[in-house]
């Protein structure tokens, strides 16, 4: 049983909105309805579903419905029509008390600027969820203590929202949410608000705690780069209806519609881009001298899964994945001879971006770009290609 | 020259109104009237209890601590001794009990009213025009009917008062709760946050800078009436400004605003420390 299944959910803004409906069984569009009856349609008969422990994002422009149909699942935005399934039980026609119940328990919510309560410390926004189910204070205090850690905020819990930066203030947003325990995370734009660097970073942190917690993600946002990298399936929406659906892979590949090719075509500045405006500058790397329990203490530290071996003169000699690293330690290995992959892909730094996407389509690791002498400048993923198309280069 | 078309005799079902009012109801007042007429007195009796020099290092403390400003302690020493200087410490008493009563009975009714309007647009659209009503109806115009059902003298100074003076507590807390912003109110209901606990918790703790201001205007507000009030017999410094302007007094006119006026900048200032220390707790 999926953990949320949408069955043609909609949502018309309006006085008397089924009205609108005929319209759109006839396929007309959101505009031609509005100019119609002055009705207009948020979400437009929208079914999916996401499995537990899956993230699912929901992408599209602003005015695609997206912020709309994030805010029917938990009923902030009551659906006209449509059923929402939770476990397999629809909440559309619940009472009050059962929706409070449903919020409290089973939904954490994160949004884009952020909502934190000015006037309550970060330890007191942790509690909030707690505090109203009538949690007993040292409970709910500990609880949200072990949020905060969760997101890296120790030591700032008596510190107040407006003394924090941006990226700090939604890891107050996120311990929040998961304060409560919930069984899903809404995910409203949450990092769209944050600078590129920060917002990365809480991407990266994001997956890292996921593959903790597993819970179940519904993560909304306007950025085709952080939809690849966050989503394990994504539903690409425009004017209230779903365009496509599927993993990354496909929608990169697959483009269904021509909205959908736009959207990754734009990509089609990447023939102007070259490996150096895109690539990461790695201080992380390995040395030959390090054994296996080093090099994946140095990956676990900056969050990577796998990390490129040099020798003195940064000269690379191979790469190491996380779990060969693993392996090799379980197998009380001393060093990285029999894990370390010397037969790389490697690409220059003027090598345009258009022509790197079919060397990444079947690494498990991140291309290194080098000089002349094979040393090392830096490393390209896929996402930094994505984020380097979509920021005209970093 | 008049109208071709007879008077619409609006003064006159005013007058037929207030009777029938008059006729059923005064029991009800008259014992509000009596009510708050202890309350009035008790409050000048306590103001009174001690001597002058007491109350002003009271008052100067109270000054200094809530504003944390040593400028407002000095104004509020200097300023208080003028006044017993000049004669008025009793009448300045009356007034500040007058004023303090007037707020309270403002403040208690018009802030629950405000998170009413604030929280239900029905009730919004009801009471926004009568606060126009009450704001810009010039505010003599309450003293008349006032004193049948209050009778002359003080409550019926501190009704009409509180008439003139509620309209901005009553604003002020609802825009203070409706300028919450949206994502806040979002966040306390994605919690499954009661009505109650969002008011509790977020509304209100975010609307208090606002809500102060509100009490701050109240508090003015009430001062300026309270003086007008004389005409109807209130005592105070009104009633020595009143007395000023019969008998042609322009120097004893004069010294009576004067204690108006240091009381208004002392009041305002307490008030105002009041909200921006609320304002630095959020």
């Amino acid at each position: 049983m999926p953990k949320i299944k949408v069955e043609n959910l909609t949502k018309v803004f309006g006085p008397n909105p089924k009205r609108a409906f005929p319209l759109l069984e006839k396929g007309l569009s959101k505009d031609e309805i509005l100019e119609k009856t002055k009705l207009a349609v948020g979400v437009g008969g929208v079914s999916f579903e996401v499995n537990q422990g899956e993230i699912l994002v929901v992408m599209g422009l602003s005015g695609s419905g997206k912020s709309t149909l994030i805010r029917c699942l938990n009923r902030l935005i009551e659906p006209t029509s449509g059923k929402i399934l939770i476990d397999g039980e629809d909440i559309t026609n619940i009472s009050l008390d059962q929706l409070l119940e449903l919020r409290r328990k089973k939904f954490g919510m994160v949004f884009q600027r952020f909502a934190l309560f000015p006037h309550k410390t970060v330890q007191q926004n942790a509690e909030y969820g707690l505090e109203i189910q009538g949690v007993e204070r040292n409970i709910r205090a500990k609880k949200a203590r072990e949020a905060l850690e969760l997101v890296g905020l120790k030591g700032w819990e008596s510190n107040y929202p407006d003394q924090l930066s941006g990226g700090m203030q939604q890891r107050v947003g996120l311990a929040r949410a998961l304060a409560i325990d919930p069984d899903i995370l809404l995910m409203d734009e949450a990092f769209s608000a944050l600078d590129p660097l920060i917002k990365r970073e809480m991407q990266d942190e994001l997956l890292a705690l996921q593959s903790r917690v597993q819970k179940t993600i519904v993560f909304i946002t306007h950025d085709l780069d952080e939809a690849i990298k966050l989503g394990d399936r994504i539903v690409l929406m425009k004017d209230g209806k779903v365009v496509q659906e599927g993993t990354p892979e496909e929608i990169l590949t697959n483009p269904a519609t021509k909205y959908v090719e736009k959207f990754v075509e734009n990509v089609d500045m990447s023939k102007v881009l070259t490996a150096r405006t895109v690539m990461k500058k790695s201080g992380n790397v390995a040395y030959p001298k390090d054994g296996p329990r080093t090099v994946l203490h140095k990956m676990q530290e900056a969050g990577i899964s796998s990390i490129f071996v040099v020798n003195k003169e940064n000269r690379v000699q191979g790469v190491v994945l996380a779990e060969n690293a693993a392996e090799a330690i379980k197998r009380g290995e001393k060093d990285l001879t029999n894990i370390i992959e010397t037969d790389i892909k490697i690409v220059e730094p003027e090598t345009p971006v258009h022509d790197l996407f079919p060397l990444m389509t079947d690494i498990r690791y991140p291309l290194a770009v080098v000089d002349d002498d094979r040393k090392l400048l830096g490393v390209i993923v896929r996402g930094s290609i994505l984020a380097g198309l979509a920021g005209g280069g970093n | 020259m008049s109208m071709p078309i007879p008077k619409i005799p609006i003064g006159k079902w005013i007058e037929q109104l207030i009777d029938w009012l008059i006729e059923n109801f005064s029991f009800i007042t008259k014992s509000i009237s009596n009510v708050t007429e202890t309350g009035i007195d008790g409050f000048i009796d306590i103001l009174m209890f001690f001597p002058p020099w007491i109350m002003i290092i009271i008052f100067t403390a109270l000054a200094w601590v809530i504003t944390k400003d040593r400028r407002i302690g000095i104004f509020t020493v200097f300023g208080l001794l003028l006044i017993w200087n000049l004669g008025l410490w009793g009448a300045t008493m009356t007034t500040l009990a007058l004023v303090l009563v007037s707020t309270l009975i403002s403040i208690s009714l018009g802030i629950p009213l405000g998170i009413f309007a604030a929280l239900y647009n029905s009730f919004y659209r009801i009471i926004m025009p009568i606060l126009d009503f009450m704001q810009t109806m010039p505010a003599f115009v309450y003293l008349i009917p006032a004193i049948p059902f209050f009778g002359l003298g003080a409550v019926s100074a501190a009704f009409a008062t509180v008439i003139f003076a509620m309209p901005p507590a009553i604003r002020l807390t609802t825009l203070g709760i409706r300028q919450v912003p949206i994502e806040l109110i979002e966040a306390a209901d994605a919690f499954g946050s009661t009505k109650l606990q969002k008011l509790i918790k977020v509304q209100l703790p975010i609307a208090t800078p606002t809500l102060m201001a509100g009490v701050n205007q109240t508090i003015m507000l009430s001062l300026s009436m309270v003086v007008i009030a004389a005409m109807i017999g209130a005592k105070g410094l009104g009633s020595e400004v009143w007395t000023a302007i019969q008998r042609f007094k322009p120097g004893m006119g004069f010294e009576a605003g004067l204690g108006v006026v240091v009381i208004a900048i002392i009041l305002d200032r307490i008030t105002q420390g009041m909200s921006k220390k609320t304002e630095k707790q959020n």
